[in-house]
């Protein structure tokens, strides 16, 4: 008994170890964003690569869950006789849950990764160790852009992709289910509240995107050097973004009802 | 007249194996020195108690077999590592011990040439060479691409400026880096095996770079090499680690060392460089 008590206590330990060297590392991040120089044009750079980059993937995946929403909603409401309300069932699914949580696992999948994959190449090639031998902290200069990059690219995303899975519940239920145009938009425009459902949308997006950014950014960084250790840290970065996403949705939505 | 003022005078380098001798004695500024240093990778020990100087201004060498802890004496003093136990000194601070801001002070008078050139490889060379002129904010753009035009045409590589590390051979990327690692003008400069993978014609340009570094700048040169001919032609300090044990002294002592296996591995390095027939 003694080797699987020991095992699990050695688990413990590493995960408790884990938390605090996160924490230390937002603790750096938060550090270096409060002090200069503020890196604008990294910033941009990082915006590009992980927001334009996303873009084809996310106006594809919000119109095909749109679409199929659309389809769905459909087929519920009429037996209730309820197919006017196709716009709110469709925006509202849309933009307090599917939004938020679809386009944050994207982003974990195509952006996370490749930021995870990026800066664990970065400790393969000593990249950071040379940074650090020229008195340059690499959390300012690599990391800083990177998070704050994630920060502002993920709730722009979820507008998108909340914008185009709109269009696609449009598409199915007005232009192939003949539904009527302006009962779609009213329906929406009534049942969707600015303050209660956007602003918070929003605000659980900037929390994904905060905690993408930490995740990805952590699991290149304290990477293992081999080629190895770079694929652990970018699936390990997909796999925790992805469950703590869903979790933190949990709690958010259990909390407060975003 | 002090120890310490007589260890500033330039000295002939004839008088560096006299100096090499008596270094570990003397408490010098700039002088580099690691004591019973302890150093552990998981369950590998690669030094128990590891002590050895390294004579400033002068060029040392250090050799050894493989994974016999060459190139962590250099991230030991690079600060990249920290010892289980024991000291490293440079500039009379124990690097062991220093805070983070205190090892970031320390690191600007270190420069360091890593192996792969541990350039960034989205900057353009001109960027990572200007990237330590940059950070430091105190030179104008147009200063900067000045200092960085003459390093690169000093390194031999100033056609190169526009091109990403990708697009460079292994010999240009090394002198890049050592650009990038001088360009600051550090007193120590480390090398870790700047010459591994590279052709004769490249090795002889790289160490003529190295040794008129030293002698033009007075610069510390402290280099990791597997290569003999160019440690017998460039060092003015030789450390040699024999397992549990170091070997010191200059070359010439080397050759003529009554030490069995520094003699060897001596011999074994001049050896494999001769042609097969003739072996």
């Amino acid at each position: 008994m003694a080797n699987p008590v020991s095992h699990v206590g050695y688990k413990a330990v590493r995960f408790v170890q884990g938390l605090g060297s996160l924490a230390a590392f937002t603790a750096d991040i938060a550090r270096s964003a409060l002090t200069p120089p503020v890196r604008f044009a990294a910033f941009a750079r990082e915006l590009y690569k992980l927001g334009v980059r996303s873009l084809l993937i996310i106006c594809v995946c919000g119109l095909a869950v749109g679409m199929v929403l659309g389809l769905q909603g459909h087929h519920t409401l009429v037996r209730f006789g309820a197919q006017r309300s196709l716009g709110a069932v469709v925006g509202l699914s849309l933009i307090r849950e599917l939004g938020p949580v679809l386009t944050a696992l994207l982003v974990a999948g195509r952006a996370g990764s490749a930021t995870a994959a990026e800066i664990g190449a970065m400790v393969v090639t000593e990249q950071l160790n040379g940074l650090r031998m020229l008195s340059i902290d690499p959390v300012s200069l690599v990391i800083k852009p990177k998070a704050a990059a994630m920060l502002v690219v993920t709730p722009l995303l979820t507008a998108l992709f909340i914008a185009c899975g709109l269009y696609g519940g449009y598409l199915v239920g007005v232009g192939l289910l003949a539904g009527d145009p302006g009962s779609y938009m009213s329906s929406l425009r009534s049942a969707v509240n600015f303050h209660n459902d956007i602003e918070c949308c929003m605000l659980k997006s900037a929390v994904f995107g905060l905690l993408l950014g930490l995740i990805a950014t952590y699991r290149g960084y304290t990477s293992a050097p081999t080629a190895e250790g770079v694929s652990a840290a970018t699936t390990a970065s997909v796999v925790i973004s992805s469950v703590t996403v869903l979790l933190t949705d949990y709690v958010i939505t259990a909390l407060w009802g975003i | 007249m002090s120890f310490d003022v007589w260890m500033r005078i330039p000295i002939p380098r004839w008088r560096s194996q006299v100096r090499a001798l008596y270094c570990p004695l003397i408490p010098a500024d700039d002088y580099i020195s690691l004591d019973r240093v302890r150093m552990v990778y998981e369950n590998r020990c690669v030094f128990d108690s590891l002590s050895c100087g390294f004579p400033p201004g002068r060029i040392s060498v250090v050799l050894g077999g493989s994974g016999s802890g060459k190139s962590t004496i250099l991230r030991l003093i690079g600060g990249l590592v920290r010892p289980q136990a024991g000291a490293v000194i440079v500039h009379r601070q124990d690097v062991g011990r220093l805070s983070h801001r205190g090892l970031n002070l320390l690191r600007r008078k270190l420069g360091m040439v890593f192996q792969g050139g541990a350039l960034l490889d989205s900057y353009s060379v001109f960027d990572n060479v200007a990237l330590p002129l940059r950070e430091q904010r105190r030179q104008s753009e147009r200063e900067i691409a000045g200092a960085v035009h003459d390093i690169l045409n000093a390194v031999g590589v100033s056609d190169a400026d526009g091109l990403l590390p990708g697009e460079l051979s292994g010999g240009m990327l090394r002198r890049v880096a050592l650009a990038r690692a001088i360009i600051r003008k550090p007193d120590v400069l480390l090398c870790d095996e700047p010459f591994s993978g590279l052709d004769p014609i490249s090795i002889r340009r790289l160490e003529t770079l190295l040794v008129q570094i030293n002698r033009q700048f007075g610069m510390t040169l402290i280099v990791v090499s597997h290569d003999i001919p160019s440690t017998m032609r460039m060092a003015d300090h030789v450390l040699l680690l024999l397992g549990a044990r170091v070997w010191e002294g200059s070359p010439a002592e080397m050759r003529r060392s009554d030490d069995t296996e520094a003699a060897e591995f001596f011999r074994d390095g001049l050896e494999r460089l001769q042609p097969q027939g003739k072996a």
